[in-house]
């Protein structure tokens, strides 16, 4: 065979034939190729209509090509080069990516809600256990003021400790409006609190308990705090001035720590699904609340930068926070109608 | 071509067109080189810009000052948290590191990658990364007396960092939250065919194989000897020469790079002839 005249693909030539096939599609794979190459670099706006029309046909075509040369070649370079092609194209086409202007409507008016609203068993858990370890924290410190040293760190006490005075307690709470570095302190407190409820939302995967220690702590500490103003007559004053901030920040802290607990439960106890089919839904429908989380604590380091240091009024404090508390409930728990295929 | 050695790292991947892409899962090695490029650039990035903002601080100092501090703080978040969600966000599927590597992020369900998944994937970093790493320099820096808390702690943050050696989907602990898994999405290039038009023209003197000569290896060698080839190595391709020769029992004309070309071309035809009628010889030991 071999040294005469090349045989035709009509004599029956499998060589023939193999060069044939690859004539005949290789311009198309080509072209697949190429678009692809664009479009992964993130210019889908470089691509006309006619190319993007074209593209599930050459990605079809690509697939026949390959289901082909499985059964009839063994070059496997073309083989090879046929599966990555189609895997490539495979991800471009079925990862169909919404526009970041739709996919942010949709994560506020849909799913971080509904996120937050799937998430109720463990923001009630974590919402008790804040007030378990805030009661505990009072009534240890009310009897035996050195308790405060061990639930509060020293660097955060900052001077408000069992040993000040009424006055000098009255003075952290009231009356900082001139102070220098206000938005630095601000972004500090709010990259600082983010990482820190991310971390007890990561925790949260060592079967819930760091989780569940990181919020019964957080609660010890608001205890602690009110134990130290409330016998010289400032509980009314500290909880204004935890309000302003406080009320989006200990919301956010209490859905960090439900959304961890929630991943620890889905692993801990998968219920029907198997373990790692409910550990995937679980971490993904939290990651939504997690989203959410550090959009809340940016938008209480804003009412601490800009509200907590300017406003002195209790009264006014307590209607900021409160406010600001209503709206997020409303938000998140209101019943509404429309969308509701989750 | 040579990552798909490893059979026990490829999984099927089966598209709505009911076509197996077969893909291939990125090894742990891999990975972890394609994250230390991602902590290199994060680390670069961050160095950088503290230098700029650092300059530009002392330089205006008072409000422009405070401005560089409020965007460094943001900007260390956001590297620290947002560079791996926001590229694996994108196109790609891949952080810089994993693209230069040619991996990708893919949902396991073979469905489309959601930005929570992405999300959950890369908060769990924390824990993965972070906490060892924290354990590491902090803890130990408090003295002497907490070197048992330390050694604990880290030991116990190594089972998230040795996570993905101890399955065998090699997952993080991110990835099982997230229900996705790391693969292989390389670009690859298409080669001539071996046989093709202008390899035909290349073969010297004639080369005449019998049945029983052709008969004595299948398509597990074939693409070895494809392999073989493409690579070029003159000392591999004079010893798999020999080889075959003696395998055979050759006594035609020698010349080794023209000899495993013809030797592949007709090795090639009869397998493939073979398949047309159905019948695919595995390797040297199926006697089909």
């Amino acid at each position: 065979m071999i040294g005469a005249a090349p045989p035709t693909a009509a004599q029956g030539d499998p060589a023939a034939t193999a060069r044939r096939f690859r004539e005949a599609h290789e311009a198309d794979w080509r072209r697949l190729d190429a678009v692809l190459g664009r479009a992964e670099r993130g210019s889908l706006r470089s691509l006309d209509t006619d190319e993007l029309m074209a593209l599930p046909v050459l990605y079809r075509q690509a697939l026949s090509s390959l289901s082909v040369a499985r059964e009839t070649s063994l070059d496997r370079a073309l083989v090879d080069y046929l599966e990555s092609l189609c895997a490539r194209a495979y991800f471009f086409l079925y990862g169909v990516r919404t526009p970041a202007r739709t996919r942010l409507a949709q994560f506020f008016r849909h799913d971080w809600p509904a996120a937050v609203r799937a998430l109720w068993p463990e923001t009630l858990a974590a919402l008790l256990l804040t007030i378990a370890g805030a009661i505990a924290a009072f009534v240890l410190v009310s009897h035996d003021a050195s308790w405060f040293f061990s639930i509060i760190p020293q660097d955060l006490a900052n001077g408000r400790d069992p040993t000040a005075s009424a006055a000098q307690l009255r003075e952290t709470l009231y009356g900082n409006g001139d102070k220098d570095g206000l938005s630095i302190f601000a972004t500090f407190l709010f990259t600082h609190n983010a990482q820190v409820a991310i971390f007890a939302f990561a925790l949260g995967f060592a079967f819930a308990l760091p989780s569940a220690l990181l919020i019964v702590f957080n609660g010890c500490m608001l205890g602690a705090f009110f134990a130290l103003f409330v016998p010289h007559g400032l509980g009314v004053g500290l909880g204004g001035w935890l309000a302003i901030h406080g009320t989006t920040e200990i919301l956010a802290i209490l859905l960090a720590g439900a959304a961890g607990m929630r991943i620890g439960r889905a692993v801990a106890f998968p219920g029907a699904s198997s373990r790692l089919r409910a550990a995937a839904d679980a971490g993904r429908a939290s990651a939504t609340v997690m989203a959410g989380v550090v959009i809340m604590l940016m938008v209480a380091g804003i009412l601490e930068g800009i509200g907590r240091q300017r406003i002195d009024a209790d009264g006014l404090r307590y209607a900021v926070g409160g406010g600001a508390l209503i709206l997020w409930l409303l938000y998140f728990y209101s019943p509404r109608g429309g969308r509701n295929d989750d | 071509m040579t990552d798909q050695g490893d059979a026990t790292l490829r999984r099927r991947f089966i598209t709505p067109e009911g076509v197996d892409l077969g893909l291939t899962l990125a090894t742990a090695g891999e990975r972890a080189a394609a994250f230390m490029v991602d902590a290199a650039i994060i680390v670069g990035g961050l160095i950088a810009a503290t230098i700029a903002l650092l300059i530009v601080g002392a330089w205006f100092g008072g409000q422009t000052g405070q401005l560089a501090i409020i965007l460094w703080l943001i900007g260390f978040f956001i590297a620290r948290n947002g560079y791996f969600i926001l590229f694996e966000m994108g196109a790609r599927g891949a952080t810089p590191g994993k693209r230069r590597a040619g991996l990708r992020v893919v949902a396991r369900n073979g469905g489309r990658l959601t930005g929570d998944a992405v999300i959950a994937r890369n908060l769990m970093r924390e824990i993965e990364v972070y906490l060892p790493l924290s354990f590491l320099t902090y803890q130990t820096s408090q003295g002497l007396a907490d070197a048992a808390t330390a050694l604990f702690g880290l030991g116990w943050s190594g089972i998230f960092l040795f996570f993905p050696l101890m399955n065998r989907d090699r997952l993080r602990v991110g990835d099982l939250l997230a229900g996705t898994w790391v693969v292989h999405a390389p670009r690859t290039e298409l080669d001539l065919d071996l046989i093709g038009r202008e390899a035909r023209s290349r073969a010297g003197p004639a080369y005449h194989f019998t049945d029983a000569q052709l008969d004595a290896y299948g398509v597990y060698e074939l693409q070895t000897l494809e392999d073989v080839i493409r690579r070029g190595e003159w000392a591999t391709m004079q010893t798999v020469a020999e080889t075959i020769r003696t395998k055979i029992g050759w006594d035609g004309p020698a010349g080794d790079v023209e000899f495993l070309h013809a030797y592949y071309a007709a090795l090639r035809l009869k397998l493939e002839r073979g398949l047309l009628f159905g019948r695919r010889r595995v390797d040297k030991f199926d006697k089909k």
